[in-house]
């Protein structure tokens, strides 16, 4: 588990050489991909999917199965599944892939990932005229399956999909972050659930939960540890709360915008909580699931996509049996600065398709993606975890509607914190949001993050976060992410400011030789 | 004559260019935007590439420029509290450029106890000098994660002088014991276990390993297998960074058989409770 921190900061590393790989200079440019008239159904195929799973054999299972099936269909193509335990593996084995030109064909990913590879020309092939094909697009007359209608994807899940004018990807499952909550603490504490988290009220709880007693643990408790607020994504963290104030991140076209005063006054506001021991992150102090588990933690923000590992009864833990303590569970949507008009982040796996020399390779792994899209498939996975199908007819299903009604059937398949999870973005679609994806959001969505792990360790060790600190930290992670390199993140030319004096002596002797030259050619003519 | 001297001129202008371009380097302003970049990048690297680089010192000029605390110290140390140590390289989990640092996670050792030195500064080449047995002086925060103790943040130099390489402590018979915590990170043996099947409550009564916890991982993945020793079972855990697929002790975990007896050395590593890193397998009987 501990590996993922050394993840995290590979992916951090990959983002910053993305100057460097655009170059891709031992690349071999390919041919824009064209959709074949026909898919030669003579030939045989091997391609290779790279997906991620949750490090939850279900899923993984899943994945087998739904190629099995596939195959089934099409006996002619062969998938070969390479499985990761994470996003930022596959963001850095595509990335070397790349310029050797052995990229998988189909793989899970993120759209911000998707920016930096298309980087390189006719990397990842754009979805539109598959998507649209009479034959082989969605809901196509020539498919062996019962894929969805593109009106049948869930359509904000979709657009997440389009970078500049182009789909280059297909949504494959939705999630957003919850708040899992000890109620029965809140309850000691003197306390009762709102029915919209508010910041204010994690906040006063979370310090209510510090006090200790005379021998040094927590009154809550009774032990040696508690983090009432534990947060796993603190790029989540600060770019949710940047939005829910109207504040600045970035724009569309990768304007960085988020050294403003809003951001300095999170900070402060964590920085206050921090140095109370009311609050801590992931990367500092361990996974949230661990320390809720414990019972030494009254909220804790994850994923939805981790719903399995929380609570007292959840199907999957990583602490022993008895460190577990009892006590009631509540999932509720992050916590909002106004609770009429909540806004939460949408995440999840999407699928992209690498380009290849052979258009009918490229069909082959079209065909696949689609069927990574039908009920039986989105149903399967959407239940290993606090997923949301993103297909309206999975959505819809009898299947699906019928998996929803039993939720606390029993504490696996039906666990009901898992269900809990998912049913709060079904209930908030309409209240999420992304980011701008643009070559560079990746590292600003990581600079993000920094910025509230750095102001949680300086706390935690006496320095003084004022004024004088903001600005170097403001200054140490424009430079660590590259953030003052604007036409590097947004592909918009730099104002390079006056020519230097150099460049104008060198331009005028350019110019003056050539006069010296036309001169020379016009007496000469002369003078014949 | 004509064309000598319109080749002569265009070659003057042909120099002219190319002086130019050689001189262009020096000016950031006025470069196109990709030369901006790169200018900017390397400087960067160039910064941080000397602020990783370690530097080699004698004992006394190391000892001389911090309070060195012993490892009883270290160990009453505050968590979030700066540190300095001084210990011995056992052994060398990883390395991987973080945002343009090099950064180090490293196993030490002294006689006295032993530290898990996290993301530790180090430039690639240094990381080729901490050879088994390298003394090093440490500068960092003690920090705790999932039960870990570890100084992470951190900076390190070499020092010239002795070297020492920890025997294995044995400690079998502290398994399932509140002492053994007090051996964390420190290289150890476990002696005369039993292998058990890696996945009991699926009824698998053969399988002697996992790919990472729980069977979802694949070739190259971290592998997980269960011995006992007096009846009880514990987890040991082949962790891929520090022992890659192409380690002996890799391959001997894969084939492992139910009911084999075993010795094996490895680090004291803590997650979530005692989670032995374990670099070495025999098979006894």
């Amino acid at each position: 588990m501990k590996k993922l921190r050394k993840v995290l900061a590979i992916l951090f590393a990959a983002v910053l050489c993305l100057p460097i790989l655009s170059g891709c200079h031992g690349r071999q440019e390919q041919a824009a991909f064209t959709v074949p008239e026909e898919f030669d159904t003579s030939r045989d195929y091997e391609i290779t999917f790279w997906a991620k799973n949750d490090t939850n054999k279900i899923q993984t299972e899943i994945y087998r199965q739904a190629i099995e099936g596939f195959q089934e269909l099409y006996p002619n193509i062969t998938v070969n599944l390479r499985l990761y335990t994470d996003y930022g593996d596959i963001y850095n084995d595509v990335i070397t892939n790349i310029s050797t030109n052995t990229t998988p064909n189909v793989c899970i990913t993120y759209p911000d990932h998707i920016a930096t590879y298309l980087t390189g020309d006719n990397v990842v092939v754009p979805l539109d005229e598959l998507m649209e094909n009479d034959r082989y697009g969605l809901s196509g007359s020539d498919l062996l399956f019962d894929g969805p209608k593109e009106s049948e994807i869930v359509p904000q899940f979709l657009e997440e999909c389009m970078i500049g004018n182009h789909y280059y990807a297909l949504p494959y499952m939705r999630s957003t972050e919850a708040c899992y909550i000890n109620k029965t603490y809140v309850e000691e504490l003197g306390y009762t659930l709102p029915d919209t988290l508010t910041w204010d009220f994690i906040w006063e709880v979370s310090e209510a939960a510090t006090q200790k007693n005379a021998d040094g643990t927590y009154m809550l408790n009774g032990q040696e540890v508690m983090i009432p607020f534990i947060y796993k994504s603190t790029d989540n963290m600060m770019i949710q709360m940047l939005r829910q104030l109207d504040a600045g991140y970035s724009t569309n076209s990768g304007e960085v915008q988020i050294f403003n005063d809003t951001t300095e006054n999170i900070l402060y506001t964590i920085a206050d909580h921090a140095a109370t021991g009311a609050f801590s992150t992931f990367k500092i102090s361990g996974y949230p699931a661990n320390f809720l588990n414990a019972g030494q933690c009254v909220f804790a923000i994850d994923s939805t996509a981790g719903a399995t590992w929380m609570g007292c009864d959840a199907p999957l833990v990583d602490i022993s049996q008895d460190a577990i303590t009892q006590f009631e569970t509540e999932v509720m949507p992050i916590p909002q600065y106004d609770p009429e008009n909540p806004k939460m982040i949408s995440q999840g796996p999407s699928l992209c398709i690498f380009n290849k020399e052979d258009p009918q390779e490229v069909l082959a792994s079209w065909l696949f993606t689609q069927y990574l899209l039908t009920n039986q498939v989105q149903i399967a996975y959407s239940e290993t975890e606090g997923y949301v199908p993103v297909t309206l007819a999975a959505q819809e299903s009898d299947e699906y509607q019928d998996y929803l009604s039993r939720a606390g059937e029993d504490n696996n398949t039906y666990y009901d914190v898992k269900i809990k999870a998912a049913e709060i973005l079904l209930e908030h679609a309409d209240d999420t949001f992304v980011t701008p994806v643009f070559n560079g959001s990746a590292s600003l969505r990581n600079a993000a993050g920094e910025l509230i792990e750095d102001v949680t360790k300086s706390v935690r060790r006496n320095e003084t976060v004022d004024q004088a600190y903001m600005e170097n930290l403001y200054s140490n992670v424009t430079s660590l992410y590259h953030l003052d390199e604007n036409s590097a993140l947004s592909g918009q030319p730099a104002d390079l400011g006056p020519l230097p004096v150099t460049a104008k002596i060198l331009l005028g002797a350019l110019v003056g030789v050539w006069i010296l030259i036309l001169l020379y050619l016009a007496v000469s003519k002369l003078r014949k | 004559m004509k064309r000598k001297v319109l080749s002569m001129m265009l070659a003057v202008s042909m120099v002219a260019a190319l002086s130019g371009c050689a001189g262009g380097s020096g000016s950031t302003s006025g470069s196109n935007t990709s030369d901006a970049s790169s200018v900017s990048a390397s400087s960067a690297s160039d910064t941080t590439a000397d602020s990783a680089s370690a530097s080699v010192s004698a004992e006394s000029e190391a000892a001389d420029s911090a309070d060195v605390m012993t490892y009883d110290e270290y160990m009453t140390a505050d968590l979030d509290t700066e540190v300095t140590i001084q210990a011995y390289v056992q052994a060398k989990q990883s390395w991987w450029e973080d945002e343009g640092q090099g950064k180090a996670t490293v196993y030490a050792q002294d006689k006295n106890g032993a530290y898990f030195l996290y993301d530790m500064a180090c430039a690639e080449e240094d990381y080729d000098l901490l050879t088994q047995g390298t003394k090093i002086q440490v500068t960092g925060y003690k920090s705790e994660w999932s039960g870990e103790v570890e100084i992470i943040d951190g900076s390190f130099e070499i020092i010239e002088g002795d070297e020492y390489i920890a025997p294995p402590l044995d400690v079998t018979n502290m398994l399932g014991t509140d002492d053994l915590i007090n051996y964390q990170n420190q290289f150890v043996e476990f002696k005369g276990l039993t292998v058990e099947p890696a996945n009991p409550d699926s009824g698998d009564t053969t399988t002697a390993f996992l790919y990472n916890y729980d069977g979802s991982g694949s070739e190259g993945d971290d592998l997980y297998f269960n011995a006992s020793y007096n009846g009880q079972t514990y987890t040991f855990v082949i962790e891929s960074y520090l022992c890659d697929s192409s380690t002996e002790v890799y391959s001997a975990v894969k084939n492992l058989q139910v009911g084999q007896t075993i010795d094996m050395e490895g680090f004291l590593y803590w997650y979530e409770g005692v989670n032995p890193h374990i670099t070495s397998v025999t098979v006894v009987e």
